[in-house]
């Protein structure tokens, strides 16, 4: 199973293992990592499970769909360049070894 | 210390998340009458029914993760009885749970079709998790489904259904969709969506009787005497709280579990929260009750702060969605009583939201296929900010201009 690893704001990290399919916001709620809220439990309707993307991660995660792109303008803690929404982000083996920075806030 | 929460819906789990977080150490019960762990309801209409989703992602947490946080989990568990006067919780099997602090989280349950024929096998309804797997099992055996109720639950079941390949037909009572939540605008959209995509419906008549067919299917009966031919039968009329604990107990009841703004019940030992609560939210002059995932989340919250000992007053925004085909419908606050309803956008681009007002004031939006307007509008609300009408309407205005300086 691929593993993801999901660093918080305050520098504590944790590496989870993802179910094939499963979404990286999934990984997250499932395994009581905090700091990802997931109001709308993956829709992409809230954006409150923002996560900063490292550059060197960029071009293997999926790219941003127009739903996504317009949700990452309302985020708690302003988008960057790195913002995806977790909800969208399936993890595949390509994945495997991915680390994500949380935000300081979800809402 | 024990604190014993009846109800493991999404409410009772956030009650149990919340006394773990705001480190309470005691005892913590979870009961629940279903034999699953903790899920997620809103799936249950759409990628769960459409077999895109296993029941593990269902599931709020691992049930690992429940006992990492000593949260005592009791599924398939009755409680029969609440002994306000002894403090204890009385289950099925005639043991008594002794509690400090109780939470009631019992939700809601279907209205029964109150019609002739009800009890016909093709007959289905959804709530919980075993309704939705016994619908998914029958439903692609049915050619032909029948959806009662034009609410949000018959018409994502339409949409679920109609994207399998049914025939389908939505019977409602009133004359327009989701009438008692949205304005006719978003009604009559939904209404020439659903009719793209091949639903029929029938307006201003209600179900009258079901007939079983030789074959297995039935025969619709309606008010004006027509009748529909169908082989599952999907019921969305409505739910009713499940408050008959409650009540036996003494509890203050009407449409609901009363609670004061602080999910406290008429005994102070006592908090409820969710679906099954006729609740008081500072924003709003009359108490309620709503169905919906913010209300259980995040009274569930307030709940777990009374039980702690703390006083913090329910005043969050409502907001709500559905989904209907690659449709999504998104709604902050709470529109029913407003005299003014403008729509942002061109309704005939599919992507547009109406902004509702009462005597000048922001009381709602609704927003479809526009969910950073939606966020946007939960921003506004939930600052205050002084939207103008004409603004709302007008496209070309930015509405963040609208919000006080941070």
């Amino acid at each position: 199973m691929p593993k993801v690893t999901f660093v918080q704001f305050t520098g504590d990290s944790r590496t989870v293992e993802v179910p094939a399919g499963w979404t990286l916001m999934e990984a997250a709620v499932q395994n009581g990592v905090d700091g990802i809220t997931a109001e709308c439990g993956g829709g992409c309707a809230c954006a409150t499970c923002h996560v900063l993307v490292p550059p060197e991660w960029a071009a293997r995660v999926p790219a941003i769909g127009p739903a996504e792109n317009d949700l990452l303008e309302c985020t708690a803690v302003p988008r960057t360049a790195q913002s995806r929404l977790s909800c969208q982000i399936q993890v595949s083996a390509a994945l495997d070894g991915l680390t994500v920075n949380l935000p300081e806030r979800q809402s | 210390m024990s604190i014993v929460i009846v109800g493991a819906g999404q409410a009772g789990l956030q009650i149990a998340e919340s006394l773990r977080r705001g480190a309470y150490e005691g005892r913590l019960v979870l009961i629940g009458d279903e034999s699953f762990p903790p899920y997620q309801r809103p799936p249950l209409s759409k990628k769960y029914l459409a077999d895109q989703m296993a029941d593990e992602r269902l599931y709020f947490r691992p049930l690992e993760q429940l006992e990492k946080q000593q949260i005592e989990f009791r599924p398939q568990t009755r409680v029969t009885a609440l002994d306000r006067e002894a403090r204890e919780v009385v289950l099925a099997s005639g043991e008594r749970l002794p509690y400090e602090g109780l939470a009631l989280t019992t939700g809601t349950r279907v209205r029964p079709l109150p019609v002739p024929g009800a009890d016909h096998p093709a007959v289905c309804y959804l709530r919980g998790l075993d309704d939705a797997r016994r619908l998914r099992e029958r439903l692609p055996a049915a050619a032909r489904v029948l959806v009662v109720g034009g609410g949000f639950i018959g018409l994502e079941v339409a949409a679920t259904a109609r994207a399998a390949g049914k025939q389908v037909t939505v019977v409602e009572a009133l004359d327009r969709l989701m009438a008692r939540a949205v304005a006719p605008v978003v009604s009559d959209h939904f209404a020439s969506l659903h009719r793209a995509r091949g639903v029929e419906f029938r307006f201003g008549v209600g179900l009258a009787s079901i007939t079983a067919q030789a074959d297995g299917s039935f025969t619709a009966s309606l008010a004006d005497g027509s009748s529909i031919q169908a082989d599952l039968l999907v019921a969305g009329i409505g739910v009713l709280p499940n408050q008959e604990l409650a009540a036996a107990a003494g509890l203050e009841c009407r449409s609901g579990i009363v609670v004061d703004e602080y999910a406290r019940t008429s005994d102070p030992r006592i908090v409820a929260a969710g679906d099954c609560t006729w609740h008081i939210n500072r924003r709003f002059a009359a108490a309620h009750r709503l169905e919906s995932v913010q209300n259980a989340v995040d009274q569930g919250k307030i709940a777990a702060a009374s039980l702690l000992g703390q006083s913090v007053p329910y005043q969050d925004l409502p907001w709500f969605w559905s989904d209907q085909y690659d449709v999504k419908l998104q709604m902050v606050g709470l529109s029913q009583d407003h005299d003014a309803a403008l729509v942002r956008g061109e309704t005939a681009s599919g992507a547009f939201s109406v902004f509702y007002f009462k005597t000048g004031a922001l009381v709602g939006v609704d927003s479809i296929n526009r969910p950073a307007e939606h966020m946007l509008a939960r921003k506004l609300m939930q600052t205050g900010a002084v939207v103008p009408p004409e603004a709302a309407a007008d496209p070309a205005f930015d509405l963040k201009t609208c919000l006080p300086p941070a």
